[in-house]
């Protein structure tokens, strides 16, 4: 669990671990110190069955503290799940697909992937633990040859900047040369996860 | 020499060895589908039951289906040439608007391996065109590939699709969905004939489908 600040916050914000860094500074950038920050793991993207249940979990949680929830997951490849999770809940949907649609914009991406079908995208998350989370992750360190595999579709790597630093980008320029895509820099900032925030 | 070494080679994901070992049985005069399913499909049988157990994952998945491969590309005109009969022919793809093909290229190796016939239409692939390769091909199932949610109401699309020209088109399949957007739920909601969680489960079910005679 992350407090965003100090005192007695009476707004859980349920996101996943990976862009757990930009909503608390979201929320501290605001000084929003009514809420608090709760996260699922990050991995789960790989078990997405597991998260809407595991949002569920959270949302009593925080209720039964007395807690104002919001969430701030989108389908993340639950399939529905998700949305009927939250419907049941009684707890406002983010909308979106996935966070990168809801860093860029819902018509803004609908454009980049209509652009190019074949984008593979990342944050700064994404771009600090892509060799952990991505390229070890599909065995690429000790299966080289899968590379064209997994990405022989795909024609670039779009990175989806939430906040400018050099380290990141740099992090970013060897994960696109390290599964052989160009890569196309795009500056989001915390887009959808900001505006939607602002409004509760 | 033996089947035993092309069984431990497919698991230890030595490609170029698999090539190697199958083709010298080939030579040797050693019986084709002994070969076929002694030494690749129950080396994947086994890679697929680990990788349902948890224990084996996609990475070492894709290389043991890939030596598989290997094999196969040796095997497959013999088996042609001698006129063996597939367990049955599937219609593989990924649904329109999705570019993704890892899933589905694993789908395809692993029921290669299993002995079907196996037309794989690729990615972004029309309802027009799955219905197509069925009737050219008299397939016995379509399987139908999805990452991305948005993809979903394309699946369900296809699904529909195919169910209206079992009816009044002269064709005879039946429909399994697979993808991580996609369960059980949703398979039965789109009226998919079936729904696998993953490639060796999607085998197993196929086999079942064949096993009811469609």
């Amino acid at each position: 669990m992350m407090d965003s600040a100090a005192g007695n916050p009476s707004t859980l914000v349920i996101c996943c671990g990976a862009i757990a860094n930009e909503i608390v500074t979201i929320i501290r950038a605001n000084g929003w110190d009514h809420m608090k920050v709760e996260c699922l793991p990050a991995k789960l993207h790989n078990q997405p069955d597991a998260l809407p249940e595991g949002v569920r979990a959270k949302i009593r949680s925080g209720r039964a503290r007395g807690e104002e929830v919001i969430v701030l997951y989108s389908d993340c490849g639950t399939g529905g799940a998700m949305a009927r999770v939250l419907e049941e809940e009684g707890v406002e949907n983010i909308g979106g697909s996935h966070c990168y649609e809801v860093f860029t914009g819902s018509e803004p991406f609908k454009a980049l992937m209509e652009d190019e079908p074949g984008s593979f995208f990342v944050t700064d998350f994404l771009a600090r633990h892509f060799e952990k989370l991505v390229f070890n992750g599909l065995g690429l360190d000790r299966f080289p040859k899968l590379r064209d595999v997994y990405f022989g579709k795909y024609r670039r790597m779009v990175y989806l900047v939430q906040r400018e630093n050099a380290e990141n980008l740099a992090r970013a320029e060897a994960a696109a040369d390290s599964i052989g895509l160009d890569l196309e820099v795009r500056h989001t900032g915390y887009g959808g996860f900001q505006k939607f925030l602002e409004t509760k | 020499m033996s089947i035993q070494e092309i069984y431990d080679a497919v698991l230890e994901y030595e490609e170029e060895d698999v090539a190697e070992l199958v083709q010298a049985e080939v030579d040797a005069g050693t019986d084709i589908e002994k070969i076929l399913n002694e030494g690749l499909i129950s080396a994947l049988d086994v890679v697929g039951e680990k990788f349902s157990a948890g224990t084996l994952f996609v990475p070492e998945m894709l290389m043991a289906a890939e030596a598989v491969q290997a094999g196969l590309e040796i095997v497959r005109p013999l088996l042609v040439d001698k006129g063996a009969k597939a367990i049955g022919t599937v219609v593989l793809g990924t649904v329109k608007g999705d570019l993704h093909d890892i899933g589905k290229n694993l789908v395809g190796m692993m029921f290669e391996g299993a002995g079907f016939k196996l037309i794989d239409l690729g990615t972004d692939v029309d309802p027009e065109e799955f219905i197509s390769a069925a009737q050219e091909n008299d397939a016995d199932l379509i399987l139908l590939s999805g990452l991305l949610t948005t993809s979903m109401p394309e699946m369900e699309k296809a699904v529909a699709a195919i169910r209206k020209a079992n009816e009044n088109r002269n064709l005879n399949v039946k429909t399994m969905v697979g993808g991580p957007p996609v369960n059980a739920e949703f398979a039965a909601k789109i009226g998919a004939d079936g729904y696998s969680i993953d490639a060796p489960t999607a085998v197993d079910d196929a086999r079942a489908f064949m096993a009811a005679g469609i």
